[in-house]
């Protein structure tokens, strides 16, 4: 009875050993350079031409964003006292479309493009991605923040790329990354608070913009040419357009992702 | 007869509780597969760089995550602390050989959780993980029971009403279909295809999918083999009521199965039927741990009987006389 009494000490001791010990670790990455917060700016390319895009997003009869549930981290809900939404379908009242992804897909082949000296940031702020949708360049450093006082873990899950999963245990702490392939879309999730998703696409070029709130987009300083437009959004899909690029005037085009429509320029 | 064999109570006490710690430990497992968080806690095996992430306890994933991960570093020390226990004061070879089987399952266990992390939950590898904790759960119950009093005291079969082996037979198909339902279940958790058949109890409103694709199929395999598992264990309670009904060795057990493995429907209709609920898609990982355990021991005992029964020659008065024992035991 006495070795069994000793075994059971022994085994008590290690599991208080094990829950108990905590505390400061070495932190998992190192903090970055100034980094570009502005989520959705294209980088301007070394004058490559003076062709504008403008347009709109819509979607019609959407229904409202879901509300977010924050409970499985007291943290996260302390830090919103009224409602969050998820970022998914947000549109106003006129059925102006944000976080739709608008990018050249095709006629920039064969060309060249300098890859940004500034910092892409995608930060966690109130345990959401800011920003939701965003673009970088193949070779860009990327910067990911924890602006939050939780912890997170930043996992991206490309195709094409290196799939990587670092935690951020604490407020401040920021990581670096450059991807090297050119992908449409690398998602990323955070598993320890499953609401929490951001897109970013990895383009070998500039030439792409975020749609606002009100569902306004721009992509400038392109060169003279035809091109296919291509608007991606992570509930609806993608719609292309093409449009003829003359240097000095702007395009217009307008991408509608309600159900039967369509996209169109002019 | 193992009469030479001491009872070394304390080994078998703590070979039960680890078995029940076991136990927990894969309702552990199965809630972090529930709620999604395999990747919450990112590093292995350390987490987030640290021997406790702050504030572990209030977030709920990570909860789960290193919550799963302070039980199993709590079950690898028992495991440890009862082996070297085994190796030092057990007197037999295979016993001994079951307790060093069971620690390197336990470490090879540990190594595919931390694999598994590391490499963003491939599927092979988290079957692998769910499939090799059954194992490991099923060297710990034969450790618990051939290390008990009447196990090592060698007791004859007194209370038999028949052919024991047939009960042994059929216990061991049990156990094994069991262990291949725990399997397919595995597989279709980590593909999910927990839903992929919408409806319950039929599928697409028939007995048959209308189609058949890798989800589907593996789902109604599941399906299928649960009805094969509960038929399997209804059979076995008729079998032992029949035969062995005074051996509360295997009768409480099998009853214990019987009733469970009702529960396992349940749960398993509840999981579907909640669109993969936390609560009951946890407890079905955990209710089938704890099917496999009862079956393991029901196939140990009934083997056992069978075993003593032959080595003191009661087999042959046993199938004649069986009836009429059994008609004096009923009266």
């Amino acid at each position: 009875m006495k070795k069994i009494s000793l075994l059971m000490v022994f085994a008590l001791i290690a599991t208080v050993l094990v829950v108990g010990c905590g505390g400061g670790g070495d932190q998992a990455a190192a903090p970055a350079q100034q980094a570009d917060s502005a989520p959705a700016a294209a980088p301007g390319p070394a004058a490559t031409g003076s062709g504008t895009i403008e347009g709109n997003a819509k979607y019609i009869n959407g229904d409202p964003d879901a509300v977010i549930g924050m409970d499985a981290d007291p943290v996260c809900a302390s830090l919103h006292p009224g409602e969050v939404h998820t970022e998914k379908v947000v549109i106003d009242d006129d059925g102006n479309l944000a976080n739709v992804f608008v990018y050249v897909k095709s006629g920039l082949e064969g060309k060249s493009f300098p890859v940004p000296g500034t910092a892409h940031m995608l930060d966690q702020m109130g345990c959401q991605y800011k920003p939701h949708v965003s673009g970088v360049q193949v070779g860009q450093k990327l910067v990911v923040r924890n602006s939050d006082p939780t912890l997170h873990n930043v996992h991206a899950r490309p195709k094409s790329n290196k799939e990587f999963n670092q935690g951020q245990p604490f407020q401040g702490m920021e990581l670096e990354h450059t991807f090297d392939k050119a992908e449409v879309m690398v998602p990323f999730k955070c598993d320890v608070h499953p609401w929490m998703s951001s897109y970013m696409a990895v383009l070998e070029h500039p030439f792409f913009g975020v749609s606002s709130e009100q569902g306004s987009f721009g992509i400038e300083n392109l060169p003279a040419g035809d091109y296919v437009l291509e608007a991606w959004h992570e509930e609806f899909g993608t719609q292309t357009v093409e449009v003829t690029i003359v240097d000095g005037d702007t395009a217009v085009v307008s991408f509608d992702f309600s159900p039967g429509a369509t996209a169109s320029a002019g | 007869m193992s009469s030479d064999t001491p009872f070394l109570q304390g080994i078998h006490r703590l070979a039960v509780l680890l078995a029940g710690y076991v136990v927990l430990l894969i309702t552990a497992g199965g809630l972090v597969k529930s709620l999604e968080a395999g990747l919450s806690v990112p590093d292995w095996p350390l987490s987030y760089g640290m021997l406790n992430p702050p504030r572990w306890w209030q977030i709920e994933n990570v909860r789960a995550e290193h919550g799963h991960r302070l039980i199993a570093g709590t079950v690898l020390l028992l495991t440890l602390a009862l082996v070297i226990w085994i190796v030092r004061r057990e007197p037999r070879k295979w016993v001994r050989g079951v307790a060093l089987v069971a620690f390197a399952a336990v470490l090879a266990q540990a190594a595919l959780g931390g694999i598994t992390v590391l490499f963003f939950l491939p599927t092979a590898i988290s079957v692998s993980h769910a499939g090799l904790a059954q194992l490991f759960l099923g060297f710990l119950v034969v450790l618990a029971v051939v290390t008990s009093r009447r196990w090592v005291s060698g007791e004859s079969a007194r209370n038999l009403a028949g052919p024991v082996g047939r009960i042994a037979s059929l216990a061991t198909a049990t156990t094994v279909v069991i262990y291949l339902q725990i399997l397919l279940g595995a597989v279709m958790r980590h593909t999910g295809a927990g839903l992929a058949i919408p409806d319950f109890p039929l599928a697409f409103g028939g007995l048959i999918p209308p189609r058949l694709d890798f989800a589907i199929g593996i789902h109604f395999a599941h399906r299928v083999g649960a009805l094969i598992a509960a038929t399997l264990v209804f059979w076995l309670l008729g079998r032992v009521l029949r035969y062995a009904s005074l051996e509360r060795v295997v009768v409480i057990p099998t009853w214990l199965l019987a009733v469970m493995v009702l529960v396992q429907g349940t749960l398993g209709g509840l999981v579907v039927l909640t669109g993969k609920a936390v609560l009951p898609n946890t407890l079905h990982v955990g209710n089938g741990a704890l099917l496999l355990a009862l079956s393991l021991v029901v196939t140990l005992w009934a083997r056992r009987l069978d075993w003593v029964a032959h080595q003191q020659g009661d087999v042959a008065e046993v199938e004649v006389f069986g009836t009429r024992r059994l008609e004096r035991a009923v009266s």
